[in-house]
């Protein structure tokens, strides 16, 4: 099948991949051989996946095509072919985390996110590198190795999602799946030039996400497009009753968005996002895209958001207490690895020891001190109040605005070792991770390139307010126009809308 | 009360001072934070699932009833209820502990400032009570001994929802008698609301008692001792006398109390150290992100409010008044909600409410111990006993015939009127019928008369009396009896 097609299919928005199934131009089992094609010939260099499911992807779609011949009910999600950060579970498939803890563990149920991509249609692909327990900027402290920009082998694609990036800037999937604790889906969606969404915290459940920290972790969608991500997730949002901070809130109809008018919008440029420590160019690329959008009738103005500055340092007390907490499970006694000690601690302290990597333990340490009383006022509590802070800004802020707009991270993707100073790596994620701190929701959408490399725009919007960012991202990506693809990849044009 | 160990009240220069920290299993169908089904045993790790073997991804989502019942108690316990609950996570690690932290409540409880009104020895005791709080339960490890000396967890009672009453501090229990009582009267509040099963020995209610002793009267608090592994009334009472004893001749000998954890051995009626407590566990409380506060709002306190049962100090009173039971009875009886409503069933029969008492706590306890049961197995319904009561009130058959138709009713579980009609045990009334055996009792027993009406030794007219009864097999009246045995030796004497 494949040899008899081109595979002109492989980055076309997930709406139309639907009609031509549905229409039998193209079956499900071709499109998703033709996926597994570019997977053979492109993933050796960027290597995205950890693991391709292709049996089970393979017989789905034979199923598929059989529902569609005998004229069955088909979900809105058919002829998506979807990848899946390794940190999503599905039952019998290993699941890693990128983490030797976890090498050869198996979960025993499935995340409902993946349950109900699956009752759409949608078929998953494989599951994608990321930064151990989805701790990175660069996808490169996986311990199963990094994931390559398929713009420049040379360089990271960004992280912690970063395999699930570059899978689908690379079209070895329709589309894919993240999770955002500080920017993991944002920062690789702008290093990779692929369009990816932070939903409002809450907005989607976290069952079956192994968690990182669960007062900001939230699974979003990448696409090739802004509509893909309406469309991803239109399927996986709403309440989960296995997910108690799941919002109850109705799910609007996120595709009808796409493409309304955004004149009269009130667009404000955060200062702060735009200052210090920004390239000017990733700078320059958000103002050029904040003209495209006044161009079409928005209005566009500066504001503050003071209690950036202590955003990172709130982030970096936060995350790293709840991952002390979340990652504590983790102690050989059940599953994953084991290592031998001397009696049931020295157990739990060898097999941690052995398991986590660096990154991790030092995440670890950092948050187990946070927590320790007499430490606790001074950094967890604190760290809390900012966090209020960094609330009452965005709702100030909302007051006068529609969306917020600002480049994704200060600069493009970078080289590997180039960014081996820690706090510089963690320097990137300073326009991300208010969003999570705020558990507002935002979206970054490819700005062009600023020399040869993708950057990102970023749009922030009010809590439960996505139908705002596909509105305004949309149309932004009209004015845009269509991108060229990576150098790894993708054969055909970048759809524009 | 024994006093093994130590201290003999009033004498000894030191007094005990100990604060309970009791946790209860709560009764709800399912566990704390999923849907697994929380009973007690059955084949290890076969009510599992994700969320109560902490598995990666696994989300807590909280069960109400279980929060209901907390309010429930603290109600009961006269405490102020926090408008919302919070929870949060205990983290340590400990290999029955599957997520390395426990989902508890730390800075606001459910119910604070409460507390519990009971009698000791007759006095009215008052102990006030810091928190009550919901949290989970652990797994439980089972270790093998022999050559591979392995250690296998059984996560079936993980995640079972758990409740934590503390007293409150300084403590207002100064003996293992008024620790017993606290604990009496605790398990009957919590049985006679449903909300837990008060069962000791499965566990389902555990008891930490803290123990100090200091000088009486004085106003500092010594090292305190904690002691574990109480699973049954009278360990909680022998333990607390054994730690106090020990740590008053401790200190009357020069020694030094250490803070510590201490076992509980049954065999030899002694605590034991387990580990040293002189450094605090850092447990790194901070708020459980997954679950966001749950609102404990107006209409729902009031639905709970409108629905509380009775309490036992209520259903004691109207013992008293009511039945016109002893406080003894009164007391018995409202020790725990299965036991009221066994009575209060029986005596809505009709019989007389005290001997109601005097047969469950005599005769069918016996035959219900002797079996192992509990009253809830017992194949002798309230009703029957009931039935069996207004038989002997009514003087349809005697006590002694009584106690044969119970034991066959335990055997087969017929009605007790059917037993003594099928056996005809009815109380012999005939006056010839019995003055025939009272005459023959007389004739076979001359020297016997002779003593009674020659030499007035009225005290052998019992011997006569048992030869009466004897020979009707115990079914004749025994008024009647003792009115045709007078008649008879009157005419003896008169002869």
């Amino acid at each position: 099948m494949l040899q008899n097609h081109r595979d002109d299919f492989l980055n076309v928005p997930i709406s139309d991949l639907r009609s031509r199934v549905v229409s039998g131009e193209l079956t499900v089992t071709a499109l998703v051989q033709g996926y597994l094609g570019r997977i053979q010939t492109s993933d050796a260099e960027v290597r995205a996946f950890l693991a391709v499911t292709e049996d089970r992807a393979l017989a789905s779609a034979a199923d598929a095509d059989r529902r569609i011949a005998s004229g069955e009910p088909l979900g809105p999600l058919t002829g998506a072919v979807i990848a899946l950060k390794d940190n999503l579970c599905v039952e019998g498939v290993v699941t890693t985390a990128g983490s030797r803890i976890l090498e050869r563990y198996i979960p025993p149920y499935t995340a409902t996110v993946v349950t109900r991509l699956q009752s759409a249609g949608a078929i998953v692909i494989g599951k994608t590198n990321l930064d151990e327990f989805a701790m990175g900027s660069s996808t490169e402290h996986s311990a199963f190795g990094p994931t390559r920009n398929p713009w420049d082998l040379e360089r990271v694609p960004g992280g912690s999602s970063g395999g699930s990036a570059a899978a689908c800037a690379a079209a070895m999937c329709s589309g894919a799946l993240g999770s955002d604790t500080g920017g993991s889906i944002r920062q690789p969606a702008a290093f990779c030039g692929v369009v990816g969404l932070k939903p409002t915290y809450g907005r989607v459940s976290r069952s079956g996400l192994i968690a990182f920290a669960s007062s900001l972790d939230q699974i979003g969608p990448f696409g090739h497009d802004v509509r893909d991500c309406a469309e991803l997730l239109q399927t996986i949002a709403g309440h989960d009753p296995l997910d108690s901070t799941s919002s109850t809130m109705p799910v609007p109809e996120y595709a009808e968005s796409c493409g309304t008018s955004v004149a009269g919008l009130r667009i404000g440029l955060p200062v702060e996002f735009f200052g210090d420590g920004i390239s000017p160019t990733c700078a320059a690329a958000a103002r050029e895209a904040a003209a495209a959008l006044q161009s079409m009738g928005a209005r566009v103005e500066e504001c503050s958001l003071p209690a950036t500055a202590w955003g990172l340092s709130a982030y970096y007390v936060i995350a790293p207490a709840e991952a002390s907490s979340n990652l504590a499970r983790f102690d050989g006694i059940r599953y994953g690895l084991r290592v031998s000690g001397s009696g049931h601690i020295g157990l739990m302290e060898a097999t941690r020891g052995t398991g986590f990597g660096a990154e991790v333990q030092q995440r670890i340490m950092a948050g187990t001190w946070c927590l320790s009383s007499g430490y606790y006022d001074q950094y967890y509590r604190r760290a809390q109040q900012v966090r209020t802070l960094i609330r009452g800004d965005f709702d100030v802020a909302f007051e006068r605005f529609d969306v917020l707009l600002s480049p994704t991270t200060p600069t493009t993707a970078f080289r590997f070792g180039d960014c081996a100073d820690p706090l510089q790596m963690k320097l990137g994620d300073v326009c991300t991770l208010p969003a999570n701190l705020a558990g507002i929701c935002a979206i970054s959408i490819p700005a062009g390139l600023v020399d040869g490399l993708p950057a990102g725009v970023q749009l922030m919007a009010r809590a439960f307010d996505e139908e705002m960012l596909f509105r305004v991202g949309s149309a932004y990506e009209q004015v845009r126009g269509a991108l060229q693809p990576p150098r790894v990849g993708a054969s055909a044009e970048w759809m524009a809308a | 009360m024994t006093t093994e160990s130590g201290i003999s009240r009033g004498e000894s220069a030191y007094e005990p001072v100990i604060g309970m920290e009791c946790h209860a299993e709560l009764l709800t169908a399912s566990k704390m934070f999923c849907s697994c089904e929380n009973r007690f045993g059955g084949e290890p790790n076969t009510r599992c699932c994700p969320v109560c073997l902490g598995l990666p991804g696994a989300l807590p989502a909280v069960n109400r009833m279980a929060v209901e019942h907390v309010i429930r108690t603290a109600i009961a316990l006269n405490c102020s209820i926090e408008s919302e609950a919070h929870f949060d996570r205990k983290n340590y690690y400990y290999p029955d502990l599957p997520k390395g932290y426990q989902i508890s409540q730390y800075g606001k409880p459910i119910g604070s400032g409460g507390w519990l009104d009971f009698e000791v020895e007759g006095k009215p005791k008052r102990v006030h009570i810091r928190r009550v709080h919901l949290e989970e339960d652990t797994g439980k490890l089972i270790h093998f001994a022999g050559d591979s000396q392995r250690s296998f967890v059984d996560f079936n009672r993980s995640g079972v929802p758990l409740m934590e009453i503390v007293t409150e501090f300084p403590p207002d229990l100064h003996s293992a008698d008024e620790a017993r009582a606290y604990l009496t009267e605790l398990r009957a509040v919590l049985t006679f609301l449903g909300v837990c099963d008060g069962k000791m020995e499965e566990g389902s209610l555990r008891c930490e008692p803290n123990v100090s002793v200091r000088l009486r009267n004085a106003e500092t608090y010594g090292a305190k001792t904690e002691i574990k592994n109480l699973n049954s009334f009278r360990a909680v009472e022998r333990g607390i006398a054994f730690e106090a004893g020990r740590q008053a001749t401790l200190l009357e000998t020069g020694g030094v109390v250490r803070q510590e954890t201490r076992g509980w051995d049954e065999g030899r009626a002694a605590t034991f150290s387990q580990r040293s407590k002189e450094v605090e566990q850092e447990y790194r409380y901070f708020p459980e992100p997954d679950l966001p506060p749950l609102r404990l709002d107006e209409p729902w306190l009031e639905r709970i409010r409108a629905t509380m049962p009775e309490l036992p100090s209520s259903l004691r009173n109207r013992c008293l008044t009511e039945y016109g039971l002893s406080a003894y009875d009164a007391r018995l009886i409202s020790e725990s909600r299965a036991t009221a409503q066994w009575f209060e069933a029986a005596a809505a029969v009709g019989g007389d409410a005290k001997l109601v008492v005097n047969w469950m706590m005599g005769d069918l306890a016996r035959l219900v111990n002797a079996a192992g049961a509990s009253l809830d197995q017992c194949p002798v319904t309230p009703q029957r006993l009931g039935e069996l009561v207004t038989l002997v009130s009514s003087g349809a058959i005697t006590g002694k015939i009584a106690k044969a138709v119970l034991d066959e009713m335990y055997a087969t579980g017929e009605p007790p009127a059917a037993i003594v009609e099928a056996r005809g045990w009815r109380t012999e009334r005939d006056p010839a019928a019995i003055r025939g055996l009272v005459e023959q009792a007389c004739n076979a027993n001359p020297e016997i008369v002779a003593d009674i009406t020659l030499r007035g030794l009225t005290q052998k007219r019992g011997f006569l009396i048992g030869q009466v009864m004897k020979a009707s097999g115990g079914k004749a009246d025994p008024g009647e009896v003792n009115r045709l045995l007078d008649e008879l030796l009157a005419r003896a004497t008169g002869a």
